[in-house]
């Protein structure tokens, strides 16, 4: 099986970046776009202009859907490289492989995406004392936990932008875990920044349902933590 | 001293960063990536505490036992005492920073693990891993926004700076400048197991070169068990990777078989009546090693008779992943396995205290080779990092200071110097490839033999990096470790010794000198006494 891939480059943020077009072939159907990247980068490919494919810059850890490093824009949807087989454009025959738009780039398909990390310090995003563990928030807990902090989600988001004062979905799926673990009492600083950086700030679009790596269901967490933060009203 | 730079931010890096933190001690936590991205998020089934939560009057004391047991006696007595005793208030510890263990009727529920009798592993579904990860992350923070714990999340630990033979600081790389930085303070190894020396062969990792364990080993820094690779009986192929299959699909009733003409022989249950498909790793995957030499074909993971609700509440990622990759559903066919590296229980020599054989320098987690002996108990690895990473930090706390002096780390070289230059893709595929023919589950003098004659003849193809020459150097550690421990001991199994001989009761040790590895063994006690009042 043969796909064009083309890659969206350049060397550092101030570069220009271009489209490199790249010839690859494969044999497993379960291939996938990390993999490519990988066999890519171990070096004697050219693109379709014969020049040599230089190393593309991008990041991986896990190759597994559980690290979300690898997240970046394909087929013009941002997933990850590991979760997203060649496949799935050998109809059209090609794809166009970019890094996530939200966040500054670094290089080729890297991206610095520490604002999410700042913006989760902003938020006081912490436990002040130990919990005494609770059955009831268990499942809450649990599914918020898996965020990845990959970025999709903000990069399907109409009101998200890196330095804004909305934080996304990023920010609200992990407060989603403590706002749930808290007691009413100490819930309340949190309530408030969830408020002031998620609530007053997401236009409900829903841009971000089904589009999580880690399939966390984002507008049932949402409708969880609106309750507990906003409304004050328990549901569960 | 100033800071304590912590080299990897995963369960044993950030559980040392926080013990600091609690004590007041500033760190410097470097990794080449977030802690979203480490490979402890990957950690499936859970982590062993004799809680003694599930009616079954279990210790301490048993579970000191199965892990000394499992790993064959060659753990240090007084670390594994330490481990076991201190698992407890370990797992208690993270539920209350929030963990959502599985609970029922207001305690941790716990599930079987291999090579226990006892339902001891605490676990959070499949997951576990991420879950504990999620909330050391979110106590992390708190300490990062005090000043306390500094993040380096996209650099890259280059080197030690050693004075006098004193470890008394590291050299950093920030990946997306390329700017490097000398950091000075005691260095806390943190950095995992040496997936890097064999690439798309281990469940862990893509992250992790092996570099930074090497460097350290041409440094001066000795190693101790290379030769202990951890097989895991149940791994899948997926593109770039080995992917694992969580020992708790076993725990929760999985059956391994092989087809003996027309029927499914279920060979640990027949072979190993005691422990069954629940015997310690080393012993299950060398026994899909034997029963496909002798039947042939594939060894397959029964999971059809698990039950939909164990499924939902106990292993749902697990199912989800299976069908993604494998496109059948676990719950109605068996999944083919196979062995897969999973683990190293060999690494950086430490003492009980996790001090490594350099002055101030330490290690924790699964890049030393303190607490598994020769094969890991699953369950025990998560155990082991968190447990680890906070002694580490204590014995940091009590014996070291903090000047106060506040040096701001500034990334200003353009040039890192030693050991700068990354290692060929060319030429770790073939160390590792060398490396694979004679370091698998069955092993003999004359392949290993072969291997280390291959090894030097690619040595003198031509002229190497230093990251290069680390990688020749610590491949020849693995080889001569494993040709030198002339018995078979967990996961070390020698078909030319294949008894266990306790005149080989000692940790083998690999030094590096001037430009030549050698092996020696100590005894294991040499690692210290328990430090009783740790708490």
């Amino acid at each position: 099986m043969q796909i064009r891939l083309d890659i969206k480059r350049r060397k550092s943020a101030a570069d220009t970046p271009y489209l490199q077009s790249v010839s690859y072939l494969f044999d497993d159907i379960n291939e996938t776009v990390a993999t490519a990247l990988t066999k890519i980068n171990r070096g004697g490919y050219k693109d379709t202009d014969g020049r040599a494919v230089t190393a593309v810059e991008w990041e991986c850890s896990c190759l597994q859907k559980k690290c979300g490093a690898c997240a970046m824009v394909i087929g013009g949807v941002p997933r990850l490289a590991c979760d997203t087989k060649l496949s799935l454009f050998q109809k059209a025959g090609f794809v166009r492989i970019e890094p996530l738009r939200k966040f500054p780039v670094v290089s080729d398909l890297t991206v610095d995406r520490s604002i999410m990390f700042k913006n989760l310090r902003d938020i006081s995003l912490w436990l002040d004392e130990e919990l005494s563990a609770d059955e009831k928030s268990v499942d809450t807990a649990y599914d918020a936990s898996r965020c990845l902090q990959c970025g999709c989600c903000l990069e399907v988001c109409p009101n998200f932008y890196a330095g804004g004062k909305f934080y996304g979905m990023a920010a609200g799926i992990p407060a989603s875990k403590l706002l749930a673990q808290l007691d009413k009492g100490k819930r309340k600083a949190l309530a408030k920044q969830y408020d002031k950086h998620f609530y007053s700030g997401c236009g409900k679009s829903l841009s971000c349902k089904d589009i999580c790596p880690a399939g966390i269901e984002t507008d049932a967490l949402m409708v969880n933590s609106n309750a507990l933060a906003v409304f004050k009203r328990l549901f569960k | 001293m100033s800071r304590v730079i912590i080299i990897g931010a995963g369960l044993s890096g950030l559980s040392a960063a926080i013990t600091l933190a609690k004590a007041g001690r500033r760190s410097a936590l470097v990794s080449l990536q977030p802690s979203e991205r480490a490979q402890s998020v990957l950690a499936e089934g859970g982590i062993n505490a004799a809680l003694d939560t599930m009616g079954e009057n279990d210790s301490a004391d048993e579970h000191f036992n199965d892990t000394m047991r499992g790993g064959v006696f060659l753990a240090s007595e007084a670390a594994v005492r330490a481990l076991t005793s201190h698992a407890p208030e370990t797992v208690m510890w993270l539920s209350s920073l929030g963990v959502p263990f599985n609970m029922k009727d207001g305690k941790i529920i716990q599930r079987n693990f291999g090579g226990q009798k006892k339902k001891r592993t605490a676990f959070a579904k499949s997951s576990t891993g991420k879950m504990i990860m999620t909330s050391l992350i979110d106590e992390a923070r708190k300490y990062e926004d005090k000043g306390l714990i500094e993040r380096f999340a996209h650099h890259e630990f280059i080197r030690l700076i050693i004075d006098n033979g004193e470890c008394v600081g590291a050299v950093v790389r920030d990946r997306y400048s390329g700017k490097s930085a000398g950091i000075s303070g005691v260095v806390l190894l943190a950095c995992g197991g040496m997936n890097g020396i064999f690439p798309e062969m281990t469940t862990g990792t893509t992250q992790n070169s092996g570099d930074a364990a090497a460097t350290a080993f041409v440094q001066g820094v000795t190693l101790s068990n290379t030769e202990m690779l951890q097989y895991h009986p149940t791994t899948i192929g997926i593109s770039g990777k080995r992917c694992l299959v969580t020992e708790a699909a076993r725990g929760e009733g999985g059956r391994l078989y092989i087809m003996r003409g027309d029927e499914r022989y279920y060979f640990m249950e027949d072979r190993f009546p005691d422990l069954k498909n629940l015997s310690p790793r080393d012993v299950v995957a060398r026994e899909m090693f034997f029963v496909r030499r002798e039947f042939g074909g594939e060894v397959f993971l029964d999971m059809t008779g698990l039950d939909e609700e164990v499924w939902k509440s106990k292993l749902p990622d697990l199912r989800e992943e299976i069908k993604s990759y494998l496109s059948i559903d676990p719950k109605d066919t068996p999944v083919p396995v196979k062995e897969g590296i999973h683990y190293f229980m060999g690494g950086i020599y430490t003492d009980i205290n996790h001090r490594t054989s350099m002055q101030g320098l330490y290690a924790s987690g699964e890049c030393t080779s303190l607490y598994h002996g020769a094969n890991r108990l699953g369950g025990n690895s998560m155990l082991g990092a968190v447990y680890g990473g906070r002694a580490a930090a204590e014995d940091i706390v009590k014996n070291t200071a903090d000047d106060g002096k506040n040096d701001e780390i500034s990334f200003a070289i353009d040039d890192a110097g030693n050991f700068g230059e990354p290692a060929s893709d060319e030429l770790i595929l073939k160390i590792r490839d060398i490396l694979l023919d004679a370091m698998g589950i069955v092993r003999n003098e004359s392949t290993l033999d072969n291997a280390l004659e291959r090894l030097d003849r690619l040595s003198a193809e031509r002229g190497y990096n230093d990251r290069e020459n680390a990688r020749f150097a610590v491949a020849r550690a693995m080889l001569m470790s494993a040709k030198e421990r002339r018995e078979s001991r967990g996961a070390h199994y020698r078909e030319d010794f294949p008894e266990r001989d306790d005149s080989f009761k000692k940790a083998t040790v690999a030094q590096y000198k001037n430009g030549k590895v050698s092996i020696t063994f100590k005894a294991l006690d040499e690692r210290g006494e328990e430090n009783a009042d740790k708490t």
